[in-house]
Protein backbone atom coordinates (compact mmCIF):
# COMPACT_ATOMS: atom_id res chain seq x y z
CA UNK A 1 0.00 0.00 0.00
CA UNK A 2 1.55 3.04 -1.03
CA UNK A 3 -0.63 4.83 2.05
CA UNK A 4 1.62 3.75 4.20
CA UNK A 5 5.26 3.89 2.56
CA UNK A 6 3.94 7.52 2.15
CA UNK A 7 2.81 8.23 5.41
CA UNK A 8 6.24 6.38 7.00
CA UNK A 9 8.32 8.36 4.66
CA UNK A 10 6.77 11.52 5.91
CA UNK A 11 7.15 10.80 9.43
CA UNK A 12 10.72 10.64 9.24
CA UNK A 13 10.68 14.25 8.71
CA UNK A 14 9.09 14.90 11.94
CA UNK A 15 11.90 14.81 15.16
CA UNK A 16 9.19 13.81 17.31
CA UNK A 17 6.36 11.98 15.36
CA UNK A 18 3.04 12.93 17.34
CA UNK A 19 0.67 9.59 18.10
CA UNK A 20 -2.32 10.03 16.01
CA UNK A 21 -4.56 8.44 18.20
CA UNK A 22 -4.21 11.92 20.42
CA UNK A 23 -6.52 13.77 17.64
CA UNK A 24 -10.04 13.89 17.54
CA UNK A 25 -11.50 13.13 14.25
CA UNK A 26 -13.31 16.62 13.70
CA UNK A 27 -16.09 15.62 11.51
CA UNK A 28 -18.27 13.60 13.64
CA UNK A 29 -21.62 15.20 13.97
CA UNK A 30 -22.31 16.33 17.84
CA UNK A 31 -25.59 15.21 19.97
CA UNK A 32 -26.08 16.43 23.14
CA UNK A 33 -24.46 18.84 25.25
CA UNK A 34 -21.53 16.85 26.81
CA UNK A 35 -20.32 15.79 23.06
CA UNK A 36 -20.31 19.68 22.72
CA UNK A 37 -18.62 20.92 25.59
CA UNK A 38 -15.81 17.98 24.55
CA UNK A 39 -15.58 19.09 20.95
CA UNK A 40 -14.95 22.68 22.62
CA UNK A 41 -11.83 21.73 24.64
CA UNK A 42 -10.09 19.70 22.31
CA UNK A 43 -10.60 22.52 19.19
CA UNK A 44 -9.16 25.56 21.38
CA UNK A 45 -5.50 23.61 21.62
CA UNK A 46 -4.02 24.60 18.21
CA UNK A 47 -2.81 21.58 16.20
CA UNK A 48 0.49 20.31 16.25
CA UNK A 49 2.29 18.73 13.28
CA UNK A 50 2.52 15.93 12.39
CA UNK A 51 0.71 13.21 9.63
CA UNK A 52 -2.82 12.26 10.16
CA UNK A 53 -4.61 9.26 8.69
CA UNK A 54 -8.26 10.38 7.67
CA UNK A 55 -10.81 8.33 6.93
CA UNK A 56 -11.26 8.65 3.17
CA UNK A 57 -15.39 7.99 3.34
CA UNK A 58 -15.92 11.19 5.53
CA UNK A 59 -13.12 13.75 4.50
CA UNK A 60 -12.28 12.79 0.65
CA UNK A 61 -8.98 12.19 1.35
CA UNK A 62 -6.40 9.65 3.10
CA UNK A 63 -3.14 12.10 4.85
CA UNK A 64 -3.57 14.93 6.61
CA UNK A 65 -0.03 16.58 6.86
CA UNK A 66 0.58 19.86 8.85
CA UNK A 67 4.63 20.94 8.83
CA UNK A 68 5.99 24.26 8.98
CA UNK A 69 7.35 26.38 6.18
CA UNK A 70 10.30 25.44 6.58
CA UNK A 71 9.91 22.05 6.30
CA UNK A 72 7.73 22.16 3.18
CA UNK A 73 10.19 21.39 0.50
CA UNK A 74 11.35 17.77 1.91
CA UNK A 75 7.55 16.80 2.58
CA UNK A 76 6.64 17.76 -1.19
CA UNK A 77 9.96 16.15 -2.67
CA UNK A 78 9.08 13.39 -0.98
CA UNK A 79 5.58 12.78 -2.74
CA UNK A 80 7.48 14.10 -5.83
CA UNK A 81 9.79 11.09 -5.34
CA UNK A 82 6.73 8.86 -4.72
CA UNK A 83 4.86 9.75 -8.45
CA UNK A 84 2.36 12.09 -7.05
CA UNK A 85 0.80 14.64 -9.25
CA UNK A 86 -0.22 18.14 -7.87
CA UNK A 87 -3.77 18.75 -7.97
CA UNK A 88 -4.29 22.35 -6.22
CA UNK A 89 -3.18 24.95 -3.85
CA UNK A 90 -4.95 27.54 -2.27
CA UNK A 91 -4.79 29.22 0.83
CA UNK A 92 -7.59 29.57 4.13
CA UNK A 93 -7.33 32.78 6.34
CA UNK A 94 -7.61 32.39 10.11
CA UNK A 95 -8.62 35.33 10.85
CA UNK A 96 -9.46 34.27 14.69
CA UNK A 97 -5.89 32.94 14.82
CA UNK A 98 -4.00 35.56 12.86
CA UNK A 99 -2.81 33.32 10.59
CA UNK A 100 -2.60 32.19 6.75
CA UNK A 101 -2.94 28.58 6.15
CA UNK A 102 -1.52 27.44 2.75
CA UNK A 103 -3.08 23.77 1.73
CA UNK A 104 -1.66 21.44 -0.89
CA UNK A 105 -3.22 18.54 -2.42
CA UNK A 106 -1.52 15.69 -4.05
CA UNK A 107 -2.77 12.88 -5.83
CA UNK A 108 -1.39 10.02 -7.78
CA UNK A 109 -2.45 8.32 -11.10
CA UNK A 110 -3.01 4.74 -9.84
CA UNK A 111 -5.81 2.51 -8.76
CA UNK A 112 -3.58 1.96 -5.06
CA UNK A 113 -5.41 5.87 -4.31
CA UNK A 114 -3.23 7.70 -2.17
CA UNK A 115 -4.58 11.88 -1.50
CA UNK A 116 -2.52 13.84 0.49
CA UNK A 117 -3.19 17.11 2.19
CA UNK A 118 -0.27 19.28 3.16
CA UNK A 119 -0.69 22.37 5.37
CA UNK A 120 1.31 24.56 6.57
CA UNK A 121 0.72 28.05 8.27
CA UNK A 122 1.81 31.63 7.94
CA UNK A 123 1.25 34.37 9.92
CA UNK A 124 -1.36 36.89 8.35
CA UNK A 125 1.17 40.00 8.50
CA UNK A 126 3.70 39.20 6.07
CA UNK A 127 2.74 36.15 5.06
CA UNK A 128 5.01 34.42 3.26
CA UNK A 129 6.34 30.43 2.16
CA UNK A 130 8.71 28.74 -0.20
CA UNK A 131 7.34 28.03 -3.59
CA UNK A 132 7.48 24.65 -4.86
CA UNK A 133 7.21 25.71 -8.36
CA UNK A 134 10.63 24.02 -9.03
CA UNK A 135 9.52 20.41 -7.97
CA UNK A 136 6.00 20.62 -9.69
CA UNK A 137 6.03 23.13 -12.06
CA UNK A 138 2.43 22.84 -12.13
CA UNK A 139 2.08 25.06 -9.03
CA UNK A 140 3.39 28.53 -10.75
CA UNK A 141 -0.43 29.25 -11.56
CA UNK A 142 -1.90 27.64 -8.15
CA UNK A 143 1.03 29.62 -6.45
CA UNK A 144 0.27 33.25 -8.28
CA UNK A 145 -3.43 32.56 -7.72
CA UNK A 146 -2.84 31.84 -4.22
CA UNK A 147 -1.07 35.24 -4.34
CA UNK A 148 -3.81 36.98 -6.24
CA UNK A 149 -6.33 35.93 -3.24
CA UNK A 150 -4.85 36.25 -0.36
CA UNK A 151 -1.45 38.06 -0.29
CA UNK A 152 0.72 35.15 0.46
CA UNK A 153 4.65 35.46 -0.76
CA UNK A 154 6.28 32.77 -2.18
CA UNK A 155 9.39 33.17 -1.86
CA UNK A 156 11.65 32.20 -5.18
CA UNK A 157 8.87 32.07 -7.31
CA UNK A 158 9.84 33.61 -11.13
CA UNK A 159 7.03 35.75 -11.88
CA UNK A 160 4.48 36.54 -8.88
CA UNK A 161 2.19 39.03 -10.53
CA UNK A 162 -1.28 38.87 -10.87
CA UNK A 163 -2.40 35.98 -12.78
CA UNK A 164 -6.51 35.95 -12.49
CA UNK A 165 -7.22 39.47 -11.17
CA UNK A 166 -6.24 42.60 -12.69
CA UNK A 167 -2.36 43.23 -13.43
CA UNK A 168 -2.81 46.15 -11.29
CA UNK A 169 -4.85 44.63 -8.56
CA UNK A 170 -3.53 45.52 -5.15
CA UNK A 171 -6.35 44.00 -2.92
CA UNK A 172 -7.29 40.17 -1.74
CA UNK A 173 -10.37 39.21 -2.58
CA UNK A 174 -10.18 36.15 0.05
CA UNK A 175 -9.02 37.85 3.24
CA UNK A 176 -11.97 38.02 5.80
CA UNK A 177 -11.65 41.56 5.97
CA UNK A 178 -11.57 42.48 2.05
CA UNK A 179 -14.55 44.74 1.73
CA UNK A 180 -14.92 45.57 -1.87
CA UNK B 1 9.35 56.10 -50.14
CA UNK B 2 10.16 55.21 -46.35
CA UNK B 3 13.63 52.81 -46.29
CA UNK B 4 12.91 49.32 -46.53
CA UNK B 5 12.63 47.01 -43.07
CA UNK B 6 15.63 44.95 -41.95
CA UNK B 7 15.02 42.50 -39.93
CA UNK B 8 18.11 41.05 -38.42
CA UNK B 9 18.09 36.94 -38.44
CA UNK B 10 18.28 36.38 -34.25
CA UNK B 11 15.29 39.67 -34.37
CA UNK B 12 11.75 38.09 -32.75
CA UNK B 13 8.46 40.21 -32.34
CA UNK B 14 5.66 39.54 -29.53
CA UNK B 15 2.30 38.42 -30.98
CA UNK B 16 -0.98 38.60 -29.26
CA UNK B 17 -3.00 35.53 -29.63
CA UNK B 18 -6.52 37.09 -28.58
CA UNK B 19 -7.65 37.94 -25.85
CA UNK B 20 -10.75 38.00 -28.80
CA UNK B 21 -9.54 35.27 -31.32
CA UNK B 22 -11.92 32.47 -32.76
CA UNK B 23 -9.14 29.77 -32.08
CA UNK B 24 -8.71 30.20 -28.29
CA UNK B 25 -12.63 29.06 -28.10
CA UNK B 26 -13.27 32.23 -25.55
CA UNK B 27 -11.38 35.36 -24.06
CA UNK B 28 -7.87 34.05 -23.63
CA UNK B 29 -4.89 35.72 -24.02
CA UNK B 30 -1.70 34.06 -25.42
CA UNK B 31 2.00 36.29 -25.74
CA UNK B 32 3.90 34.37 -27.80
CA UNK B 33 7.48 35.58 -28.47
CA UNK B 34 7.92 34.36 -32.48
CA UNK B 35 10.66 33.65 -33.94
CA UNK B 36 8.98 33.78 -37.96
CA UNK B 37 6.76 30.86 -37.75
CA UNK B 38 8.25 29.08 -34.70
CA UNK B 39 7.32 30.03 -31.00
CA UNK B 40 10.16 30.96 -29.09
CA UNK B 41 8.37 31.49 -26.01
CA UNK B 42 4.62 31.48 -24.76
CA UNK B 43 2.95 33.19 -21.81
CA UNK B 44 -0.62 32.31 -21.29
CA UNK B 45 -2.74 35.69 -19.47
CA UNK B 46 -5.95 34.70 -17.82
CA UNK B 47 -8.64 36.50 -15.63
CA UNK B 48 -10.82 38.24 -18.54
CA UNK B 49 -13.79 36.57 -17.28
CA UNK B 50 -12.81 35.45 -13.76
CA UNK B 51 -15.92 36.32 -11.64
CA UNK B 52 -14.65 34.90 -8.38
CA UNK B 53 -16.71 32.17 -8.34
CA UNK B 54 -14.98 31.39 -5.03
CA UNK B 55 -16.12 34.28 -3.16
CA UNK B 56 -19.46 33.92 -3.83
CA UNK B 57 -19.41 30.36 -2.42
CA UNK B 58 -18.19 32.06 0.86
CA UNK B 59 -21.07 34.34 0.63
CA UNK B 60 -24.10 32.35 0.04
CA UNK B 61 -25.64 29.80 1.81
CA UNK B 62 -24.81 25.88 0.26
CA UNK B 63 -27.95 25.98 -1.68
CA UNK B 64 -27.46 29.40 -3.16
CA UNK B 65 -24.30 28.69 -5.08
CA UNK B 66 -26.22 25.23 -6.93
CA UNK B 67 -26.57 27.76 -9.69
CA UNK B 68 -22.80 29.18 -10.09
CA UNK B 69 -21.38 25.44 -10.42
CA UNK B 70 -23.11 25.38 -14.30
CA UNK B 71 -22.09 28.57 -14.79
CA UNK B 72 -18.17 27.27 -14.77
CA UNK B 73 -18.34 25.23 -17.85
CA UNK B 74 -21.57 26.21 -20.14
CA UNK B 75 -20.96 22.52 -22.25
CA UNK B 76 -20.54 19.67 -19.49
CA UNK B 77 -22.21 21.57 -16.78
CA UNK B 78 -24.42 18.61 -15.12
CA UNK B 79 -20.40 17.06 -14.19
CA UNK B 80 -19.33 20.16 -12.10
CA UNK B 81 -23.23 20.68 -10.25
CA UNK B 82 -22.24 16.69 -9.75
CA UNK B 83 -19.35 17.52 -8.00
CA UNK B 84 -20.48 20.02 -5.56
CA UNK B 85 -23.97 18.42 -4.50
CA UNK B 86 -21.11 14.55 -3.74
CA UNK B 87 -19.04 17.31 -1.67
CA UNK B 88 -21.60 18.83 0.36
CA UNK B 89 -23.48 15.52 0.57
CA UNK B 90 -20.11 14.10 2.00
CA UNK B 91 -19.66 17.33 4.04
CA UNK B 92 -23.24 16.97 5.41
CA UNK B 93 -23.49 13.72 6.16
CA UNK B 94 -26.72 13.28 3.45
CA UNK B 95 -27.84 9.92 2.19
CA UNK B 96 -29.15 9.89 -1.57
CA UNK B 97 -31.59 7.54 -3.00
CA UNK B 98 -30.14 4.92 -5.67
CA UNK B 99 -32.78 6.03 -8.30
CA UNK B 100 -31.17 9.63 -7.78
CA UNK B 101 -27.81 8.41 -8.49
CA UNK B 102 -28.69 6.36 -11.26
CA UNK B 103 -30.08 9.28 -13.39
CA UNK B 104 -27.26 11.11 -11.86
CA UNK B 105 -25.42 9.28 -13.96
CA UNK B 106 -27.47 8.79 -16.97
CA UNK B 107 -27.28 13.07 -17.16
CA UNK B 108 -23.55 12.89 -16.38
CA UNK B 109 -22.73 10.74 -19.04
CA UNK B 110 -25.04 12.61 -21.90
CA UNK B 111 -23.40 15.98 -20.75
CA UNK B 112 -20.13 14.30 -21.63
CA UNK B 113 -21.11 13.08 -25.22
CA UNK B 114 -22.79 16.49 -25.73
CA UNK B 115 -19.62 18.16 -24.58
CA UNK B 116 -17.04 16.21 -26.49
CA UNK B 117 -19.63 15.99 -29.68
CA UNK B 118 -19.05 20.33 -29.81
CA UNK B 119 -15.46 20.03 -29.00
CA UNK B 120 -14.97 17.68 -32.00
CA UNK B 121 -17.10 20.22 -34.74
CA UNK B 122 -15.50 22.93 -32.93
CA UNK B 123 -11.29 20.71 -32.93
CA UNK B 124 -12.19 20.25 -36.93
CA UNK B 125 -13.44 23.40 -37.32
CA UNK B 126 -9.70 25.23 -36.11
CA UNK B 127 -7.84 22.55 -38.50
CA UNK B 128 -10.14 24.26 -41.66
CA UNK B 129 -13.14 21.30 -41.47
CA UNK B 130 -16.12 23.01 -41.10
CA UNK B 131 -18.92 20.27 -42.21
CA UNK B 132 -18.16 17.73 -39.25
CA UNK B 133 -19.47 21.10 -36.78
CA UNK B 134 -22.97 20.91 -38.79
CA UNK B 135 -23.15 17.19 -37.92
CA UNK B 136 -21.95 17.33 -34.25
CA UNK B 137 -24.13 20.23 -33.63
CA UNK B 138 -27.12 18.30 -35.18
CA UNK B 139 -26.36 14.93 -32.97
CA UNK B 140 -25.71 17.43 -29.91
CA UNK B 141 -29.45 18.82 -30.11
CA UNK B 142 -30.95 16.06 -29.63
CA UNK B 143 -29.04 15.55 -26.04
CA UNK B 144 -30.33 19.95 -25.38
CA UNK B 145 -33.67 18.80 -26.11
CA UNK B 146 -33.84 15.57 -23.68
CA UNK B 147 -32.09 17.66 -21.05
CA UNK B 148 -34.14 20.86 -21.58
CA UNK B 149 -37.16 18.57 -21.29
CA UNK B 150 -36.23 17.45 -17.51
CA UNK B 151 -34.02 20.21 -16.59
CA UNK B 152 -35.66 23.24 -17.39
CA UNK B 153 -32.70 24.44 -19.31
CA UNK B 154 -30.46 23.69 -22.45
CA UNK B 155 -26.96 24.57 -20.99
CA UNK B 156 -26.47 26.42 -17.71
CA UNK B 157 -28.38 23.28 -15.76
CA UNK B 158 -29.64 23.28 -11.60
CA UNK B 159 -31.08 19.87 -11.85
CA UNK B 160 -28.85 18.07 -9.06
CA UNK B 161 -29.90 18.80 -5.45
CA UNK B 162 -28.40 18.15 -2.04
CA UNK B 163 -29.93 14.41 -1.55
CA UNK B 164 -31.64 13.92 -4.87
CA UNK B 165 -32.93 15.65 -8.09
CA UNK B 166 -35.35 18.47 -8.93
CA UNK B 167 -37.55 16.05 -11.27
CA UNK B 168 -37.97 13.07 -12.15
CA UNK B 169 -37.28 11.70 -15.67
CA UNK B 170 -40.59 10.61 -17.11
CA UNK B 171 -41.04 7.71 -20.27
CA UNK B 172 -40.19 10.25 -23.01
CA UNK B 173 -36.97 10.74 -21.30
CA UNK B 174 -36.58 7.14 -21.45
CA UNK B 175 -37.40 6.59 -25.44
CA UNK B 176 -35.34 9.59 -26.33
CA UNK B 177 -32.32 8.69 -24.85
CA UNK B 178 -32.81 5.00 -25.58
CA UNK B 179 -33.67 6.29 -29.60
CA UNK B 180 -30.62 8.34 -29.42
CA UNK B 181 -28.09 5.56 -28.31
CA UNK B 182 -28.04 3.86 -32.14
CA UNK B 183 -28.17 7.14 -33.40
CA UNK B 184 -25.38 8.08 -32.03
CA UNK B 185 -23.46 4.65 -32.51
CA UNK B 186 -24.00 5.21 -36.43
CA UNK B 187 -22.99 8.95 -36.45
CA UNK B 188 -20.04 7.86 -34.74
CA UNK B 189 -18.93 5.64 -37.22
CA UNK B 190 -19.78 8.28 -39.81
CA UNK B 191 -17.04 10.52 -38.31
CA UNK B 192 -14.86 8.09 -37.96
CA UNK B 193 -14.85 7.66 -41.77
CA UNK B 194 -15.41 11.50 -42.76
CA UNK B 195 -12.42 12.93 -40.24
CA UNK B 196 -10.26 10.64 -38.74
CA UNK B 197 -8.73 8.92 -41.69
CA UNK B 198 -8.17 12.23 -43.53
CA UNK B 199 -5.07 12.43 -44.74
CA UNK B 200 -4.59 16.25 -44.03
CA UNK B 201 -6.21 15.75 -40.71
CA UNK B 202 -3.66 13.57 -39.79
CA UNK B 203 -0.71 14.98 -41.32
CA UNK B 204 -1.58 18.36 -38.90
CA UNK B 205 -2.16 16.26 -35.90
CA UNK B 206 0.24 13.13 -36.16
CA UNK B 207 3.70 13.50 -33.47
CA UNK B 208 2.11 16.99 -33.09
CA UNK B 209 2.27 18.62 -29.87
CA UNK B 210 3.91 15.93 -27.64
CA UNK B 211 2.90 16.06 -23.98
CA UNK B 212 5.14 13.64 -22.06
CA UNK B 213 3.55 11.32 -19.00
CA UNK B 214 6.06 13.28 -16.55
CA UNK B 215 5.35 16.48 -17.76
CA UNK B 216 1.51 15.78 -17.28
CA UNK B 217 2.52 14.94 -13.75
CA UNK B 218 4.65 17.88 -12.88
CA UNK B 219 1.53 19.96 -14.05
CA UNK B 220 -0.85 17.74 -12.77
CA UNK B 221 -2.86 17.42 -15.72
CA UNK B 222 -5.96 14.73 -16.17
CA UNK B 223 -9.11 13.96 -18.30
CA UNK B 224 -8.29 12.95 -21.62
CA UNK B 225 -5.15 15.18 -22.06
CA UNK B 226 -3.64 12.55 -19.78
CA UNK B 227 -5.24 9.79 -21.34
CA UNK B 228 -3.61 10.66 -24.51
CA UNK B 229 -0.16 10.25 -22.83
CA UNK B 230 -0.48 6.99 -22.18
CA UNK B 231 -1.81 7.77 -18.10
CA UNK B 232 -4.39 5.41 -16.85
CA UNK B 233 -6.56 7.73 -14.89
CA UNK B 234 -10.20 8.48 -14.80
CA UNK B 235 -11.74 9.66 -11.26
CA UNK B 236 -14.27 7.39 -11.93
CA UNK B 237 -12.32 4.61 -11.80
CA UNK B 238 -9.34 5.17 -9.25
CA UNK B 239 -11.55 6.60 -7.18
CA UNK B 240 -15.24 5.25 -7.22
CA UNK B 241 -17.55 7.62 -6.23
CA UNK B 242 -21.65 7.79 -6.99
CA UNK B 243 -22.86 4.23 -8.71
CA UNK B 244 -19.74 3.84 -11.58
CA UNK B 245 -18.97 0.77 -9.32
CA UNK B 246 -21.96 -1.03 -10.80
CA UNK B 247 -21.52 -0.02 -14.61
CA UNK B 248 -19.19 -1.73 -16.83
CA UNK B 249 -17.02 0.47 -19.15
CA UNK B 250 -13.37 0.92 -20.28
CA UNK B 251 -11.10 3.57 -20.18
CA UNK B 252 -9.63 4.21 -23.41
CA UNK B 253 -6.04 4.87 -23.06
CA UNK B 254 -3.03 5.73 -25.91
CA UNK B 255 0.59 5.96 -25.84
CA UNK B 256 1.51 8.44 -28.76
CA UNK B 257 1.06 11.74 -26.60
CA UNK B 258 0.39 13.37 -29.86
CA UNK B 259 -3.05 15.65 -30.48
CA UNK B 260 -4.32 12.87 -32.25
CA UNK B 261 -4.13 10.43 -29.44
CA UNK B 262 -6.29 13.62 -27.48
CA UNK B 263 -8.34 13.05 -30.42
CA UNK B 264 -8.85 9.47 -30.14
CA UNK B 265 -9.47 8.81 -26.85
CA UNK B 266 -12.43 11.61 -26.79
CA UNK B 267 -14.16 9.59 -29.55
CA UNK B 268 -13.75 6.76 -27.96
CA UNK B 269 -15.06 8.40 -24.67
CA UNK B 270 -18.55 9.06 -26.65
CA UNK B 271 -18.89 5.15 -26.75
CA UNK B 272 -18.36 4.19 -23.19
CA UNK B 273 -20.45 7.27 -22.12
CA UNK B 274 -23.56 5.53 -24.50
CA UNK B 275 -22.31 2.36 -22.50
CA UNK B 276 -22.90 3.16 -19.57
CA UNK B 277 -26.02 5.75 -20.56
CA UNK B 278 -27.61 2.43 -21.92
CA UNK B 279 -26.52 -0.03 -18.53
CA UNK B 280 -27.84 2.38 -16.31
CA UNK B 281 -31.11 2.97 -18.57
CA UNK B 282 -31.51 -0.49 -18.08
CA UNK B 283 -30.82 -1.26 -14.39
CA UNK B 284 -33.03 2.30 -13.36
CA UNK B 285 -34.36 1.32 -10.35
CA UNK B 286 -37.76 2.48 -9.19
CA UNK B 287 -38.04 4.86 -5.81
CA UNK B 288 -38.01 8.23 -4.81
CA UNK B 289 -35.73 11.15 -6.20
CA UNK B 290 -35.33 12.80 -2.58
CA UNK B 291 -34.38 10.81 0.68
CA UNK B 292 -37.20 11.29 3.18
CA UNK B 293 -34.81 12.75 5.93
CA UNK B 294 -33.04 15.51 4.74
CA UNK B 295 -31.85 18.60 6.89
CA UNK B 296 -34.02 21.57 6.29
CA UNK B 297 -30.67 24.00 6.98
CA UNK B 298 -27.71 22.80 5.25
CA UNK B 299 -25.12 22.62 7.98
CA UNK B 300 -22.12 20.58 7.93
CA UNK B 301 -19.99 19.90 10.84
CA UNK B 302 -16.54 21.35 11.13
CA UNK B 303 -14.03 20.40 8.51
CA UNK B 304 -12.06 20.38 5.72
CA UNK B 305 -13.65 18.38 2.52
CA UNK B 306 -12.74 17.27 -0.61
CA UNK B 307 -14.28 15.47 -3.74
CA UNK B 308 -12.79 15.02 -7.04
CA UNK B 309 -15.07 14.37 -9.81
CA UNK B 310 -14.55 13.31 -13.18
CA UNK B 311 -16.17 16.33 -15.78
CA UNK B 312 -15.75 15.70 -19.45
CA UNK B 313 -12.17 17.64 -19.05
CA UNK B 314 -10.72 15.95 -16.41
CA UNK B 315 -10.47 15.76 -12.57
CA UNK B 316 -12.77 18.51 -10.69
CA UNK B 317 -12.04 19.04 -7.52
CA UNK B 318 -13.88 20.66 -4.64
CA UNK B 319 -12.56 21.75 -1.08
CA UNK B 320 -15.13 22.91 1.70
CA UNK B 321 -14.16 24.74 4.55
CA UNK B 322 -16.69 24.28 7.12
CA UNK B 323 -16.76 26.28 10.45
CA UNK B 324 -20.61 24.93 11.20
CA UNK B 325 -22.54 27.48 9.68
CA UNK B 326 -24.86 27.49 6.97
CA UNK B 327 -22.18 29.34 4.62
CA UNK B 328 -18.63 27.57 3.78
CA UNK B 329 -16.05 29.17 4.97
CA UNK B 330 -13.81 28.05 2.35
CA UNK B 331 -15.05 26.94 -1.57
CA UNK B 332 -12.67 25.74 -3.52
CA UNK B 333 -12.59 24.45 -6.90
CA UNK B 334 -10.26 22.88 -8.75
CA UNK B 335 -10.83 23.42 -12.37
CA UNK B 336 -9.05 20.53 -14.65
CA UNK B 337 -8.35 23.02 -17.62
CA UNK B 338 -6.41 25.23 -15.32
CA UNK B 339 -3.96 22.60 -15.02
CA UNK B 340 -3.77 21.45 -18.81
CA UNK B 341 -3.62 24.78 -19.75
CA UNK B 342 -0.91 25.62 -17.60
CA UNK B 343 1.12 22.79 -19.82
CA UNK B 344 0.76 24.93 -22.89
CA UNK B 345 3.49 27.48 -22.42
CA UNK B 346 5.91 24.88 -22.18
CA UNK B 347 4.23 22.17 -24.28
CA UNK B 348 4.47 24.94 -27.35
CA UNK B 349 7.79 26.36 -27.50
CA UNK B 350 9.84 25.93 -30.90
CA UNK B 351 6.63 24.34 -32.46
CA UNK B 352 5.21 26.17 -35.47
CA UNK B 353 1.97 28.52 -34.46
CA UNK B 354 -0.55 26.49 -36.50
CA UNK B 355 0.57 23.22 -35.04
CA UNK B 356 0.04 25.12 -31.74
CA UNK B 357 -3.11 26.26 -32.39
CA UNK B 358 -4.03 22.86 -33.43
CA UNK B 359 -2.96 21.43 -30.33
CA UNK B 360 -4.61 24.03 -28.05
CA UNK B 361 -8.33 22.49 -29.74
CA UNK B 362 -6.68 19.06 -28.73
CA UNK B 363 -6.67 20.78 -25.15
CA UNK B 364 -10.34 20.80 -25.11
CA UNK B 365 -10.36 24.37 -23.44
CA UNK B 366 -13.42 26.11 -21.96
CA UNK B 367 -12.36 29.54 -20.92
CA UNK B 368 -14.97 30.15 -18.07
CA UNK B 369 -13.71 27.40 -16.41
CA UNK B 370 -9.69 28.45 -15.95
CA UNK B 371 -11.21 31.98 -14.85
CA UNK B 372 -13.85 30.87 -12.67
Amino acid sequence: MIKDTVKQALEELFPVPEPVAEEAPPVEAAEGEEADAKKKEKKEEPRVNGVLERDYDTVGYHLDVQLDPGELLAAVLVLYKAEFFIESITGVDWIKEDQLEVVYDFSRYDFDQCRVVIRTRTPRTEPSVPTISKIFSGANWHERETHDFFGIKFEGHPHLIPLLLPEDADFHPLLKDFKP
Amino acid sequence: MSAPIHIRPDETFTLNVGPQHPATHGVLRVKMEMDGEYIVKAETVLGYIHRMHELMGENRTYPQVLPNLSRLDYLGALGYTHGHVLAVERAAGIEVPERAEYIRAITVELNRVASHLFWFGAFVMDLGGFTPLMYAIEDREYILDMLEAITGSRLTYCYYRFGGLYNDIDDDFIAAAKAFIPRLRKSLKKYDGLVTGNIIFRKRLEGIGPISAEMCRKYGATGPVARGSGIDFDVRKNEPYSVYPEFDFDIPVYHECDSLARYKVRMDEMEQSLRIIEQGLEKLPDGPIMPKKKPKLIKPPKGDYYQAVETARGSFGIRIVSDGTKNAYRFKLRSPTYSNMHMFDEACEGMMIMDALAMMGSLDLVIPEIDR
